[in-house]
């Protein structure tokens, strides 16, 4: 069946003549077949989304339908690729058309021709569950489970090399199992059940890991003005995160950070494993300057991609950068469809849309009994860094942890410029029993006394902006000194250097230290002995 | 392609920059049409939305001499382009790349449209060759590299286009590098500005083309400059090898063209009336500075923005500082101070930075003294609202030297007037400072 364009604004094509069409099914548009999406039905008329740039796209041209949603190739092969919104990989991209991205080119996502070894884990006249583990492929440092996607008695099975056009099984039934899954990125992959996160994921951030410790599985959002470093924050954790896989989205932001994430993690060494970090992770990409449609895709293919490595039992971090750009996509595309407006501009159902992507982290127990986990770590980028605003306030009210960045802090270079006072973490007082069983049974009163202290010390600097430092008792400027350690010692850490990284035992042992001081400096002050003398020593 | 030259003279309605016609029977979104009014006067215009065989145009000149009756619209089939041959180095032309020096149009090598496209992510060649601006709070602490976008925050009546001629004039490229060239394009420049930059580009030495749309000319042009401009960085860049400088200014007034349009269309207006899309648009324009691995050339932008009502918070310097590497913020305090340039150092930030300096590059100390400098100035700034309230005796000892290095670093690092400072130089007299005052 061919439609026939009818109007264009914007990436929004309104299309006649095309019966049978499904809400969210994939389109060819115009005679340069450039992806769309459905996005709403009125009789005989279509609306569809483009993902491609729609100038030089004419009236009548031809629209055909291609009977399925739009979806993710997954398989092995994805580890280490570098994809845009749509899952084109950018490498092939760019081999095939030079340094600029045009036109239309259909590049498949994974490579067919290459080979892989199939290990098998069933064997002929095994019964076969949805989600059961056939089999696996050695992808770098991980075993890449082949899960099936149907049940039945397995008749045939391979064993040995094949490519990800070849089956791998034969059920009774005929039907073949393969290595490869095609998944609508828009459906969230099935599990069991979700189980409640308990388990810290370590950040190597020490003001994360110390008083906003995230959990795996859990949601933690950092919004903040420009340049308050949201970006080297998420850089940083995809570093060095205690996780087995990491999906990174760049999500409406800048090439130049893109070439420069790629560039560090083909070289650095992912810290957990001995390989390069590439290989533990998986870049989605659509620069600011790339079609705005495939923007809002992004986030949606990285998370089905997270799902599906989330399914054959990993700890799988998603780092998005940022939310609020994926809002302004779906902002834009909703007023090219003349939709009504709600609060800023945004469609009235955004937070609906927010809550349905943040849900789709969590721990559970995947289809075949095991445990995997998918956490996000999601910067949200405020016009004028008012938090006020409904992507920072929606986020708000679903993520669990909330790293508030602070412009003042940034301005004096305090990074991460994460506001202590006003950030937080719902599972703080869960993880910091486990930290303490752990690491540690310091941490939790170290924890405390620390919290303390940042507190005295912003009620004494008030006091202190009234009658000056000079005015202070001896053991209220002692508090402010050891403060200001904690401050520039413990919750500064310069990403550029070897401090980016800091091990629960590190953190432990810097917080340690400066509250011994502060203890031993206090007790000698309650001895009589004066605070500059103590200071000289 | 469309063989026949159809005219239509089917316009139903004209307001502000946007047309609509009718009964349009072929028609691509983007492409270029030609409207002809009675008295033989051609404009451009182009095609922005199509709705069944209704058709809005959006006009790049001004719209006078247009009706309903007798204008003529010729479709052209292709989208907006640009002329493209190294002969446009040495030239100036207007906001629609027509000569104003006097000259005739050169020859065209070839024709590429004007949007351009998006650089692969994964053919970006990461941007680390130190440029050295000569002014010691840019390449002591915000340091400008080859490929980078690194804008002015200016408030009005602040001196800009002397910062910005400062560091046309004494911009060294890593090497001596291989053929420098400054493209500029003016949006709605005042005759005064005009004036002084192109003075300023006869005294120096370096090549430059220049696109000047004038204030009292034509809004929509102001859409169409800085792409002809970028355009022609793009081709002398990544076609000819050349390192090319772009310098925007100012960018404010381009934002004010594209809410004028978005007005016009009754679009719903976004924060202070600009459109929601403002963030891509200006993306689209940003986003085409940098570096292709493999390709010799590079892009690095200058644009300046004037900060309305003084707040940076106003989204045309907001949504910039979203999208470029960093910004070099005037102030106006710094300026009543007699300080030049009046680089207010601490919202100031140049986000390449870290790969262009240190050993090699720099020098080895340079990472060192610039956190040292920027620590201690910030604390100083802190300290002088202290000082304000409980007087200096109730400051400790450090925080006195604290202070006195503070007024020492504006009135001597930041303040350097005109004269040129090599980046050693600079980095010489921050620890002289930081000595003189002993905090080191
Ligand atoms: N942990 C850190 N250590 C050292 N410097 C940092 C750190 N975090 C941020 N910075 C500095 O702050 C700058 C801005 O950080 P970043 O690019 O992450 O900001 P952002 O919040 O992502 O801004 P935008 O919203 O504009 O993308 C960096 O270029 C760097 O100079
Ligand atoms: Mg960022």
């Amino acid at each position: 069946m061919t439609g026939c364009i009818r109007g264009i604004s914007g990436s929004t094509v309104w299309v006649e003549g095309l019966k049978g069409l499904r809400l969210f099914e994939r389109v060819r548009v115009g005679n340069a077949e450039l992806t769309g999406e459905v996005v709403r039905l009125e009789g005989e008329r279509a609306v569809v989304q483009v993902y491609e740039e729609t100038t030089g796209l004419g009236i009548n041209e031809p629209v055909k339908g291609t009977g399925s949603p739009l979806t993710v190739m997954l398989g092995p092969g994805i580890l280490g690729a570098v994809f845009d919104g749509l899952q084109r990989p950018l490498e092939q991209l760019r081999a095939e058309m030079g340094p600029f991205i045009s036109g239309t080119k259909e590049v498949s996502a994974l490579d067919y021709k290459r080979s892989w070894e199939f290990h098998p884990l069933k064997s002929e006249g095994d019964e076969l569950r949805e989600g059961d583990a056939i089999g696996y492929v050695e992808e770098g440092a991980f075993r890449h489970l082949i899960l099936a996607g149907a049940s039945g008695i397995i008749s045939w099975i391979r064993e040995g090399s094949f490519s990800l056009g070849e089956p791998l099984a034969r059920l009774g039934s005929g039907e073949d199992v393969y290595g490869l899954q095609e998944w609508p990125v828009r459906s969230p992959r099935p599990y069991r059940r979700k189980l409640s996160p308990s388990v810290p994921m370590i950040t190597g951030q020490r003001v994360i890991d110390f008083f906003f410790p995230i959990p795996r599985g859990g949601t933690a959002v950092i919004p903040g003005g420009f340049g308050t470093g949201k970006t080297i924050l998420e850089q940083t954790i995809a570093k060095f995160a205690d996780v087995d896989i990491v999906v990174y989205v760049g999500c409406g932001e800048r090439g130049n950070e893109m070439a420069e994430l790629l560039e560090e993690f083909q070289t650095i060494k992912d810290p957990w494993r001995e390989r390069r970090l590439i290989d533990r992770t998986v870049l989605v990409v659509n620069t600011s300057n790339m079609p705005v449609s495939a923007r809002e895709a992004s986030i949606y293919t990285a998370v089905t991609i997270g799902e599906y490595y989330r399914d054959m039992g990993y700890n799988v971090l998603l780092l998005a950068d940022s939310v609020s750009r994926w809002a302004e996509a779906l902002r834009e595309i909703s007023s090219s469809m003349e939709e009504m407006p709600g609060e800023e501009g945004y469609p009235t159902y955004l937070a609906s849309r927010i809550f349905g992507f943040y849900e789709r982290a969590g721990i559970v127990e995947t289809l075949n009994g095991d445990v995997g986990s998918l956490t996000m770590i999601l910067s949200v980028s405020p016009p004028g860094g008012d938090f006020t605003e409904p992507v920072t306030q929606a986020s708000l009210r679903t993520a669990g942890v909330f790293l508030m960045l602070d412009t003042s802090l940034a301005h004096r270079r305090h990074f991460p410029a994460i506001n202590w006072s006003q950030s937080y973490s719902l599972y703080q007082k869960e993880l910091k029993k486990n930290f303490s069983e752990k690491v540690s049974s310091e941490w939790e009163d170290l924890h405390d006394r620390c919290r303390g202290l940042l507190q005295s010390e912003e009620e004494l600097r008030e006091i202190a902006e009234i009658v000056g430092k000079e005015g202070l008792r001896d053991e209220d400027r002692l508090l402010m000194e050891a403060v200001e350690r904690i401050r520039t010692e413990f919750l500064c850490q310069n990403a550029y250097t070897e401090d980016a990284f800091s091990s629960p035992e590190k953190t432990l042992k810097i917080i340690k230290e400066i509250i011994r001081f502060f203890d031993d400096a206090s007790e000698q002050i309650r001895k009589g002995i004066l605070y500059e003398d103590i200071l000289k020593a | 392609m469309r063989l026949a030259e159809y005219r239509y003279r089917t316009i139903t309605s004209i307001g502000g920059p946007l047309v609509f016609l009718e009964r349009v029977q072929s028609v691509r979104i983007g492409e270029m049409v030609k409207l002809i009014t009675p008295d033989d006067k051609e404009m451009d215009a182009q095609v922005i939305e199509i709705k069944g065989e209704t058709v809005l145009l959006e006009v790049f000149g001004s719209t006078q001499g247009l009706d309903l009756e007798k204008t003529e619209v010729i479709f052209t089939d292709s989208a907006k382009k640009a002329p493209l041959s190294e002969a446009v180095i040495g030239r100036v032309f207007n906001g629609s790349f027509k000569p104003i020096d006097g000259l005739p149009m050169f020859l065209p090598e070839k024709w590429v449209p004007i949007t351009g496209r998006p650089i692969n992510p994964v053919a970006r060649e990461r941007p680390s060759e130190f440029i050295e601006t000569g002014f010691s709070v840019i390449d002591g602490l915000n340091t400008l590299v080859k490929g980078q976008k690194l804008p002015i925050f200016s408030c009005s009546g602040l001196p800009s286009k002397e910062v910005v001629a400062g560091i046309l004039k004494n911009a060294r490229l890593p090497g001596g590098a291989g053929r420098f060239v400054v493209v500029f394009s003016a949006v709605g420049l005042t005759f005064y500005e005009y004036a002084f930059y192109m003075e300023l580009f006869n005294e120096m030495m370096t090549s430059f083309t220049a696109f000047v749309n004038m204030a009292d000319e034509p809004t929509m042009e102001r859409l169409l400059t800085p792409r002809f401009a970028i355009t022609v960085a793009e081709y002398l860049a990544f076609e000819k090898g050349m390192d090319v400088l772009v310098i925007i200014t100012d960018m404010t007034n381009y934002c004010d063209a594209l809410r004028e349009v978005s007005t016009a269309r009754e679009e719903l207006p976004g924060r202070r009336g600009y459109p929601a899309y403002m963030y891509s648009d200006l993306a689209s324009l940003y986003e085409r500075a940098g570096r292709i691995k493999g390709v010799e050339g590079s892009i690095t932008m200058l644009p300046v923005v004037t900060m309305p009502e003084d707040d940076i918070t106003h989204p045309v310097p907001d949504l910039t500082g979203y999208i470029t590497e960093g910004q070099i913020v005037l102030s106006r305090e710094l300026h009543q101070k007699g300080i030049f340039p009046p680089v207010d150092v601490l919202p100031s930030l140049s986000r390449l930075m870290q790969r262009g300096i240190g050993e090699g590059l720099t020098r080895e100390d340079h990472r060192r003294v610039s956190n040292l400098l920027y620590s201690n100035y910030a604390k100083g700034r802190d300290l002088r609202r202290l000082e304000a309230i409980v007087g200096s005796e109730g400051l400790s000892e450090q925080d006195r030297k604290i202070l006195a290095f503070t007024d020492t670093f504006e009135k001597e690092f930041v303040n350097q007037g005109i004269q040129r400072r090599g980046v050693i130089e600079t980095l010489e007299l921050g620890w002289d400072i930081l000595r003189r005052v002993s905090l080191v």
